[in-house]
């Protein structure tokens, strides 16, 4: 069977890269590169997957800068060719700043870092997400200081009329409620996708809990998921 | 002796400045006193600790590299191997709480990497004052913020440590920063300087006025506020770092490194001299080469500047090009500025001028050093516990259970981890809050446990069985995560080393890690020593600071300390004695409060404890292992009870015990564990005990709901997991 070409994009300052490859190398068992973020060619891969960490030092603004790499032209063309992309936490702001995902990602509610496990409801209508079920609760973790999603009423409006809310936090009986919101985020939003649905952005790392070793395999089903839209 | 004042000014002693001018035979210049002050500080020469350092073991089969590198480094098979040393960077977290600890985090992950290993977890041990006091809350949220802005920066997990208040700790907290990495046995390099005529290369970040004379100010005691000298203390800059991680990795994938060191405390100074040292060589330096923020700096201050994220590297011959091509990419300077040469000098030259020429011993084997007098404290009379008759009604009893739970050194410590990014890497297979973070290898079976303690309060009492326990809680807490512990490193702070009564609890806090180790063989591989921790008032408690490191051959033998299943039941392993001294429990009960001895312990008696339950571990599936330290058995049991995934209870009957007083529940002997595993099991596990001669006892069961200790009192778990959780003094 043909192996599916998965690629991580690297800038100065990512450090899930390895992370997000170990799973894609050795649990999906499919092939994945590393993309320098000076390259321009990233045809020839059917998932692009942009890590977490601290691209270029959060300096700025988190993703920012990033968003002015070379690579950005190219990632904006391959999104507008329908190719899917995944990015997770510092990914995700790189989306927002890159303008491929609406809204923005503020300052946590708490103003500090925060490291743990937190319940996620999944809305499984999308290329990422088709091997859950719907409204199935998992437990990813969340390591970031800026993962308050925030976006105007308009777009949030839309995000609900195109079905792009694809994770919220929630308690463990699914209920997305203030208690259950680490972050401060708007309605609880962790993770967006793009209209068209090619293109998706989580704040929680589903590559941290997709091991048995650790106990938990709620996030392994993102990347089987992408799998499975590719095979057909 | 025109200069003496400028030596003066900058930290030496007159008998010091006269002994340095005797051996070069002339007046040192200003550029020449700066570096050999800086050389001579305590914190760079350990003079007042090296005498006594020398006595500490640090052999064993499985060391590769023992103290006097930038790191230790043991084997743990396979070809791999792994590097880790802790490091204090107390003074500076007092000044600016934030930079202070980032850089020491900074620091210790440049000693790990420089010799070629990829870190891959970090872990710290922090103290501080009354937390009642509004500076108190200051130093912690700083501290806390500063390790975690570094460490999760870099992406490397901070996977464990602890944090303790205590008076003593008020305007001198301590905060000690651990770093461990992975490296092949054929990757690994040191800090040398072969060969004459060899270049030497700078590598990272620029050199800028910060930090200058940051090793003399560690040396301090800080009388007042205003005293505070900010421009001492470095500026972090942990992307920088993290560009200077990668690009040094991908040079070691080339050939030809002779030595490479990380500029630290003295910055170039200390990485030239002494890399030049280790290889009984000279080094030539030539300043206008050094890359710099700013223009304006003159070479006093380039040479004592300790800007971070900077290294020194030594090439087996020109390779410019190949360098550069790895730094640009990572946007990092690097440069050649100076060569390895035959005679044995430090020289620099600046704008034309020879700035300073001395012999590289003057900054290194000449370093002085001074057995400085020692003198025991006035005996004060402890009881030992023995004896101790007190009745306590059922609900004091509860009440007094519930302070402890709340105890600012009991209660959660989630607050302070969840800031830290304990998961990046994906190697973290036990999180902070059990006995031992567990780092997995990948792709082997294998995993490494890590831990941190020291009870600097028992060491108080008595420093050197205190020193005993920092060592034995470590072996515990390795052990009750199915790992066997391989080595230490340690960070010893202490008082002013001029006071004969803290030199002596120095002395004993020595022997008595030396005792230990031996016991337990798990030498020591590195280390940091860091003198005149005081305020106003006192010294700070004694605090030898132990962080061990054991390994788990298959990871199928891991283990965390949380009760899993109903019904299981809950085994003591070790007798409960009566010990209150320096305890949690004595601070709430006035009949305790200073009046008992610090726990006794049997290095021995302790040695067998440990080897049995290493055996079962590996015989028998054991559901968990807790050790019982701070707050005793009944503190112990009940952290078992707080699994992450759903909160346990349990039953427990203490009448197989036998104990003479209740009060035992929160006694802090030493060589204790509880473990839980299924009713079969726990019957074979009870034979085996007779047989090898340890005490063992079936106390309970677990359950859910409810913590109960019977005749005495049942708590709800939810409510009183709640009052753990939420006491946290922040």
């Amino acid at each position: 069977m043909r192996k599916n070409k998965f690629a991580v994009l690297n800038f100065p300052g990512s450090n899930c890269e390895k992370d997000c490859h170990f799973v894609i190398e050795h649990i999906l068992k499919q092939d994945c590169k590393y993309i320098w973020h000076e390259e321009t060619d990233i045809n020839n891969v059917d998932c692009i997957i942009i890590p977490g960490g601290f691209s270029y030092g959060d300096y700025l603004r988190t993703g920012s800068i990033a968003a002015q790499s070379k690579i950005a032209k190219s990632l904006k063309k391959y999104s507008r060719q329908g190719g899917t992309i995944i990015g997770i936490c510092n990914g995700f702001q790189i989306l927002t700043e890159l303008k491929l995902l609406p809204g923005t990602l503020l300052r946590n509610r708490s103003l500090n870092f925060i490291c743990k496990e937190v319940n996620l409801v999944v809305n499984n209508k999308s290329r990422f997400t088709s091997k859950y079920n719907h409204n199935q609760v998992v437990k990813v973790p969340i390591a970031h200081a800026e993962g308050n999603y925030f976006a105007s009423s308009t777009i949030q409006k839309e995000l609900i009329k195109n079905n792009q809310i694809i994770f919220s936090y929630c308690d463990k009986d699914g209920n997305i409620n203030n208690s259950s919101n680490p972050n401060g985020s708007l309605n609880g939003i962790a993770g967006i996708t793009n209209k068209e649905g090619n293109v998706l952005g989580m704040m929680p790392h589903p590559e941290r809990v997709s091991e048995k070793v650790f106990g938990n395999i709620d996030g392994l089903g993102v990347f089987e998921s992408i799998l499975d839209f590719h095979k057909n | 002796m025109n200069n003496l004042p400028f030596a003066l000014e900058n930290g030496l002693t007159k008998d010091e400045y006269v002994s340095i001018v005797k051996k070069l035979n002339r007046e040192p210049n200003a550029n020449e006193i700066g570096v050999i002050a800086a050389m001579w500080s305590e914190h760079c020469s350990y003079k007042s600790s090296k005498f006594y350092l020398k006595k500490l073991p640090t052999k064993g089969k499985h060391v590769i590299q023992g103290p006097g590198e930038n790191a230790g480094i043991i084997d743990i098979g396979d070809n791999q191997c792994a590097v880790f040393k802790i490091e204090s960077h107390n003074h500076p977290s007092f000044i600016e709480p934030y930079q202070g600890a980032a850089t020491g985090v900074g620091g210790i992950l440049r000693d790990v990497f420089t010799m070629g290993a990829r870190p891959i977890a970090l872990m710290n041990s922090l103290r501080f004052g009354n937390p009642k006091l509004k500076i108190t809350k200051k130093l912690i949220n700083g501290v806390v913020s500063g390790i975690a802005g570094y460490g999760n920066c870099m992406g490397i997990p901070t996977v464990g440590g602890e944090v303790y208040f205590d008076k003593s700790y008020n305007g001198n907290p301590l905060v000690n920063a651990f770093a461990l990495g992975i490296t092949t046995k054929d990757k690994i390099f040191l800090g040398r300087a072969d060969g004459p005529g060899n270049p030497v290369y700078y590598l990272g970040a620029k050199t800028g006025k910060d930090g200058v004379k940051g090793a003399i100010m560690a040396s301090d005691v800080f009388e007042n506020e205003e005293e505070l000298d900010k421009p001492t203390v470095q500026i972090g800059d942990p992307f920088k770092e993290k560009l200077l991680l990668e690009a040094c990795l991908e040079l070691f994938q080339n050939k030809g490194i002779i030595g490479i060191q990380d500029m630290g405390a003295a910055g170039l100074t200390s990485s030239a001299s002494e890399m030049a040292f280790r290889s009984d060589n000279g080094i030539m330096l030539n300043l206008d080469k050094v890359p710099k923020r700013d223009s304006s700096i003159n070479a006093y201050e380039m040479l004592l500047s300790e800007s971070q994220e900077r290294m020194l590297l030594v090439m087996k011959e020109k390779s410019s090009s190949k360098i550069n091509k790895i730094f640009k990419k990572w946007h990092l300077d690097s440069t050649e500025i100076g060569e390895v040469i035959k005679e044995k000098n430090f020289i620099v030259n600046f704008k034309g001028k020879t700035v300073v020429n001395i012999p590289v011993s003057i900054l290194t084997e000449d370093c002085p050093v001074y057995k400085r007098p020692v003198k025991s404290p006035k005996a004060i009379k402890l009881k030992d516990g023995k004896a101790l008759k007190l009745k306590f009604s059922n609900k004091k009893l509860a009440s007094l259970f519930k302070k402890i739970i709340k105890d600012e050194n009991i209660c959660s410590r989630r607050w302070v981890y969840e800031q830290f990014d304990y998961m990046v890497g994906t190697n973290t297979i036990t999180e902070p809050g059990s006995d031992s973070a567990v780092i997995r290898i990948k792709n082997t079976k294998k995993a490494l446990a890590l831990t941190t303690n020291c009870n600097s309060g028992y060491c108080k009492l008595n420093p050197k069985k205190g020193s005993n326990i920092a060592v034995a809680e470590c072996t515990r807490n390795i052990i009750a995560s199915g790992a066997k512990p391989l080595a230490i490193t340690n960070c010893l702070n202490f008082g002013n080393p001029e006071k004969k009564e803290i030199m002596w609890q120095f002395a004993k806090a020595i022997d008595g890690i030396s005792e230990a180790v031996l016991e337990f063989n798990t030498p020591v591989i590195s280390g940091n020593v860091s003198l005149y921790n005081e305020n106003k008032s006192d010294s700070i408690n004694p605090t030898p600071v132990i962080s061990m490191v054991g390994l788990i051959k298959d990871i199928k033998n891991k283990r965390d300390q949380f009760y899993k299943n109903n019904n299981d039941s809950i085994l003591l392993i070790g007798k409960i004695k009566n010990d209150y001294g320096s305890s949690i429990v004595s601070k709430y009960v006035k009949e305790l409060k200073n009046k008992y001895k610090e726990p006794t312990i049997n290095l021995k008696e302790h040695s067998k404890i440990n080897n049995f339950i290493m055996k079962i571990n590996e015989k028998y599936k054991i559901q968990s292992i807790h050790d019982i330290s701070e707050g005793g058995l009944a503190v112990s049991m009940l952290e078992s009870c707080f699994n992450r995934n759903s909160l346990k209870g349990a039953m427990i009957d203490l009448n197989c015990l036998n104990l003479q007083n209740i009060l035992q529940i929160f006694s802090e002997t030493q060589g204790c564990y509880q473990i839980s595993c299924k009713k079969e099991i726990a019957k074979k596990i009870l034979g085996e005990s007779k047989k090898n001669k340890i005490y063992a006892k079936e106390i309970g069961y677990v359950t859910e709901n409810y913590f109960s200790i019977k005749d005495y009192f049942n708590v709800k778990i939810q409510d009183i997991h709640k009052l753990w959780s939420k006491s946290f003094p922040r």
